[in-house]
């Protein structure tokens, strides 16, 4: 047993109102510099929808993530062997047609347009050249399903949906949606860090964060393709690619990561769990509809005696144990089973997971029509808007079965919730709901106030990062101490 | 004399600097060592430009160190004409394939806004002592055959004869001017080499096929740390 800790996420999906605050947090630290305008390092998607870039998930032209045999699993952009011919042009690389061009408006014209019968306006230009541009499509071109007949209609998760099916989800009076805030996973089994040939991309093994040394990487680009998130970038400035780097500074001061911290919605959690890194492999090689219940196998148990013995045993500190007992992560996805990886037949394990949504509680369709009343506000999730199968398509390799647990689960906290508030839910129903949810009335308290009440501490339960102790074995901390904080460091640009 | 100073001296001066510069931008500088690809702005002439040249290039290059490396085996093998015609072939077949994927490399360079953005002054020299180096050569495998033979006779040596410290000019000397001017195009492209993104060459990465697939860097050393409490 090889026990390493994971800084590790959770999105609670119900929560979300895809404001965006996150994104532009993100933006305005670390991505408004010549080269990065585009990068969205955290992105929120309107579902259904094409995401960004444009149907990212499309695997078939993307090229991303792992794919295996049944024996082993191999790149399904350039493996060692294919890496070799397609160094000079990696035939799976999107380009900025896939993305968009960054623009920004000439503002100064509102200004000093001279006198005349117009109105002056300000014209988009290119962040890139500083032209004029006609802008074309945006990074939330299809936000809240603008254009959903060539956006949403274009979903690659909609494919196990039947004709029926999607034109319902189509339909004026029934439409559904949901918001998918996107960053980094920091994946277990990581298709970027595999992928780069000059061996630039890392995990760090205390706490699993993926970056990229920005000195060793030479632009070959691999990562880009590898990646099926699409969650590295290329910066065409200077000639690096560079990705979320989920804070690791902020982190490493005890603070959340920016676009956890000023989420409007406080859908996020973050904590660090426990997992084996020998099971990996064998889970990678599972067949797609056990891969939810494989990725949750690698994870374990902070509280059992023999875990923590074991993680003693391979170097991890006691507050990091202890921390990873605490962590709000480990709860969602592995105790309550209400977590889900995003599309974990990627292969690469994700290690953030999604609460999914219950959408409207009070609608449900019955035939043509959706019904919206409150004699019965806790309708069975079959008949809930969004289709199981399109949610088991994102959050379960097509397992609706996980999807199906996770809402019931949650319908029943809500029910059991009614009952002890309201009142009007008699015990007798709501023991039964929650009984058929494989949940206790305890558990399901606990839910409720993960979700619903939870603090900036019960959210964010940041381990210690350490970095004394670190900086102690690799140098002396009295020469550190002389030398630290005050390092030359070349400006990112190319030369 | 001039001969001497462009033979004898020159490909030292070149040799040095390319040396001297190449390793301290590398531990200066390691984030300029970049093959700077701008196949995500252009995705499709990309391929025209990037693919032939490099193949190209690679395999032409290959000749030239095969020469310098076994002179012998190459004269052995050239004693058959066939044998000579197919190598003669193959080297020009593959300039052409340099010269079309340079050209196309230029043109790209040219023809989009985008890629003209992030081309500098420097990728223009670049490029510029790139058709140069790769027009003479063809010039040369044209007008003065049967090269594959003759660079064993007198490049090698002579270039043996630097490495050995006593440059021995006389044996380019006699050479038509043609070859010259590739040769001497060739050591101003060394001496520019290390303040151009040529440096991306020096950096390629081969530990990737024998490497572990996934990298893990740890700032603890995991055996260490229980003792350390
Ligand atoms: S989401 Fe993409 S970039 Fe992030 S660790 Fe996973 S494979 Fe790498
Ligand atoms: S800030 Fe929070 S609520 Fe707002 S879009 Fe981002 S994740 Fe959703």
């Amino acid at each position: 047993m090889d026990v390493r800790s994971q800084i590790s996420m959770v999105f609670h999906l119900d929560k979300c109102i895809g404001c965006h605050t996150c994104s532009i947090a993100c933006k305005n630290v670390w991505t408004d510099r010549e080269g990065t305008e585009y990068m969205w390092w955290n992105n929120v998607e309107t579902k259904p929808g094409t995401g960004y870039p444009t149907r990212w998930e499309d695997q078939e032209s993307y090229k991303g993530g792992w794919k295996t045999d049944g024996r082993d699993v191999e790149l399904r952009s350039t493996s060692k062997r294919k890496i070799v011919p397609n160094i000079f042009h990696n035939p799976a690389q999107p380009s900025l047609d896939d993305y968009y061009e960054p623009w920004t408006y000439n503002y100064s014209e509102l200004f000093n347009a001279p006198e005349g019968d117009d109105q002056p306006v300000a014209r988009p230009v290119s962040m890139i050249t500083g032209e004029p541009i006609e802008v074309e499509a945006g990074p939330n071109w299809d936000d809240d399903l603008g254009g959903s007949e060539v956006y949403a209609a274009n979903d690659p998760n909609l494919a196990p949906l039947s004709d029926q099916q999607r034109q319902q989800m189509k339909a004026i009076e029934r439409m559904v949606m949901f918001y998918l805030p996107r960053i980094c996973n920091h994946c277990l089994n990581p298709s970027c860090v595999a992928s780069c040939p000059s061996g630039a991309m890392y995990k760090r093994g205390e706490d699993g964060i993926v970056l990229i040394n920005q000195d060793r990487c030479r632009a070959w680009r691999s990562c880009i393709a590898a990646c099926p998130y699409k969650k590295t970038y290329y910066n065409w400035s200077t000639g690096k690619s560079e990705k979320c780097i989920l804070c690791f500074p902020r982190l490493e001061a005890g603070e959340a990561p920016a676009c956890f911290h000023s989420c409007v919605g406080r859908i996020r959690y973050l904590g660090n769990v426990l997992y084996d890194a020998d099971r990996i492999k064998a889970a990678a090689l599972k067949p797609d509809d056990e891969l939810v219940e494989a990725q949750r196998d690698t994870i374990l148990d902070p509280h059992d005696p023999a875990v923590v013995a074991a993680a003693r045993a391979c170097g991890v500190p006691d507050g990091v144990i202890d921390s990873a007992q605490k962590s709000p992560v480990y709860r969602f996805a592995k105790e309550w089973k209400l977590g889900l990886p995003l599309h974990v037949e990627y292969r690469t394990f994700p290690m953030l997971f999604y609460v999914p949504p219950l959408l409207p509680v009070m609608s449900v369709s019955e035939g043509d029509l959706v019904r919206s009343d409150v004699d019965d506000l806790f309708a069975d999730i079959e008949k809930a808007r969004a289709p199981i199968g399109y949610l088991g398509q994102l959050f379960a390799a097509g397992n609706e079965g996980k999807v199906r647990y996770a809402l019931r689960k949650q319908l029943a906290v809500r029910i059991w919730r009614r009952h002890v508030t309201v009142g009007d839910v008699p015990e007798e129903a709501a023991r039964q709901a929650l009984a058929e949810a494989d949940c206790t009335a305890e558990e399901a308290d606990e839910i409720y106030r993960l979700s619903a009440l939870a603090t900036w501490d019960d959210r964010f339960v940041i381990p210690p990062f350490q970095r004394e102790m670190a900086m102690e074995m690799m140098t002396d901390p009295h020469e550190h101490r002389s030398a630290a904080g005050f390092g030359f460091r070349d400006a990112p640009r190319r030369s | 004399m001039n001969d001497y100073v462009l033979f004898g001296v020159l490909p030292y001066v070149v040799v040095v600097l390319f040396l001297v510069v190449t390793i301290q931008r590398y531990r200066m500088k390691a984030f300029s060592y970049s093959s700077l690809s701008s196949q995500f702005l252009e995705n499709q002439h990309h391929f025209w430009g990037s693919v032939p040249f490099h193949y190209g290039i690679l395999v032409v290059l290959l000749g030239h160190v095969l020469g310098f490396l076994m002179p012998k085996a190459i004269l052995a093998w050239n004693a058959e004409p066939l044998r000579l015609m197919v190598l003669e072939v193959t080297g020009i077949a593959f300039a052409v394939l340099t010269l079309v994927g340079l050209v196309n490399i230029i043109l790209r360079r040219f023809s989009s806004r985008l890629t003209r953005k992030v081309t500098t002054r420097g990728d223009w020299v670049v490029y510029l002592l790139l058709l140069i180096q790769v027009l003479s050569g063809i010039g040369v495998a044209v007008f003065h055959g049967w090269g594959s033979s003759w660079f064993a006779t007198n490049l090698t040596p002579w270039l043996w004869s630097l490495v050995k410290l006593s440059p021995e000019v006389q044996y380019v000397a006699p050479l038509p001017a043609m070859v010259k001017l590739h040769v001497l195009n060739a050591f101003v492209l060394i001496g520019f080499f290390p303040f151009t993104r040529l440096v991306h060459i020096l950096v390629v990465p081969n530990p990737y096929l024998w490497r572990r697939t996934q990298v893990v860097i740890w700032n603890w050393d995991r055996s260490r740390l229980r003792n350390v409490d």
